[in-house]
């Protein structure tokens, strides 16, 4: 802990100008290229779900799984061609938190440690981010089953 | 009516988005945590009967973002534990999600195989 003491009316100046520089008003204009961006991935989202349902007449539960591998799919192609992370140097959380980011975390630092091996570099960093991901979702998803079991017993 | 499905699924997909950008920007957390995070919110409100109503008003626009990719665990966990009991609270979320997981894993691996990274300027 530092001790408080009095600041330097230079010292104040100079907060003062570090306070007007700083990149905080950044944030607007970045929410701003999250909200566009991941409101057009949901929207070809809607596109997959709507041509599951109208064009395939799949169950609701078919729906869902089609989505989700199609928006890997498109999530992880783009990253493969170096597109997904233009995308996301602008676009920020917009590109990260829809299911194509999640993707994008595997295909990421897999090809980026290819050079280790197919099966320690590839394989085995496909999951530095998806892992943790679906040891938390998973075994949150576990405690809840359980928990209506109790519920519902 | 369908333009209206498209309209919610922007404004939901999108503010769910902002949700992650405030939390990047303004708290430093980085990609990983969000994503494990938004995941296990997802869970958790689904859980409790919060994340079902926001699915049934925007579509993809609840179920695109990684709280959805929660929402189909924890449903999928719950209808599994109602119809098999305790098998079913462990085989429920992942069924749900197999669809998803399995395309992450081959599409994953197949880009990261034929890809090389880009090089960065």
């Amino acid at each position: 802990m530092e001790k408080k003491r009095q600041k330097t009316p230079q010292e104040q100046r100079y907060q003062q100008q570090v306070k007007e520089k700083m990149p905080r008003s950044k944030t607007l204009p970045q929410c701003l290229r999250a909200f566009v961006v991941g409101g057009l991935i949901c929207c070809i989202g809607q596109a997959v779900r709507a041509f599951g349902e109208n064009t395939l007449a799949l169950d609701p539960d078919g729906v869902a799984a089609l989505t989700a591998i199609v928006m890997v799919f498109l999530g992880a192609t783009l990253t493969g061609l170096g597109v997904y992370d233009k995308i996301g140097a602008w676009a920020g959380a917009g590109s990260v938190v829809p299911i194509t980011g999640f993707a994008n975390s595997i295909v990421s630092p897999a090809m980026e440690f290819k050079r280790e091996g197919l099966i320690l570099g590839t394989a085995a960093k496909m999951f530095t981010i998806a892992g943790p991901v679906l040891v938390y979702g998973i075994g949150a998803s576990v405690v809840v089953g359980l928990i209506t079991c109790l519920l519902a017993g | 009516m369908e333009w209206m499905d498209f309209f919610w699924a922007f404004v939901i997909g999108g503010a769910i988005c902002v949700v992650g950008q405030l939390l990047i920007s303004l708290t430093r957390l980085t990609p990983a945590r969000i994503l494990v995070l938004f995941v296990t919110v997802g869970v958790v409100l689904t859980a409790l009967g919060l994340y079902e109503p926001l699915v049934e008003l925007a579509g993809a626009g609840a179920t695109v973002p990684l709280t959805g990719f929660g929402y189909a665990l924890g449903k999928g966990a719950m209808e599994g534990a109602m119809e098999k009991g305790i098998l079913g609270a462990f085989t429920g979320g992942i069924t749900a999600t197999a669809g998803g997981v399995a395309a992450a894993i081959l599409f994953g691996y197949l880009n990261a195989v034929i890809f090389t990274p880009k090089t960065k300027k």
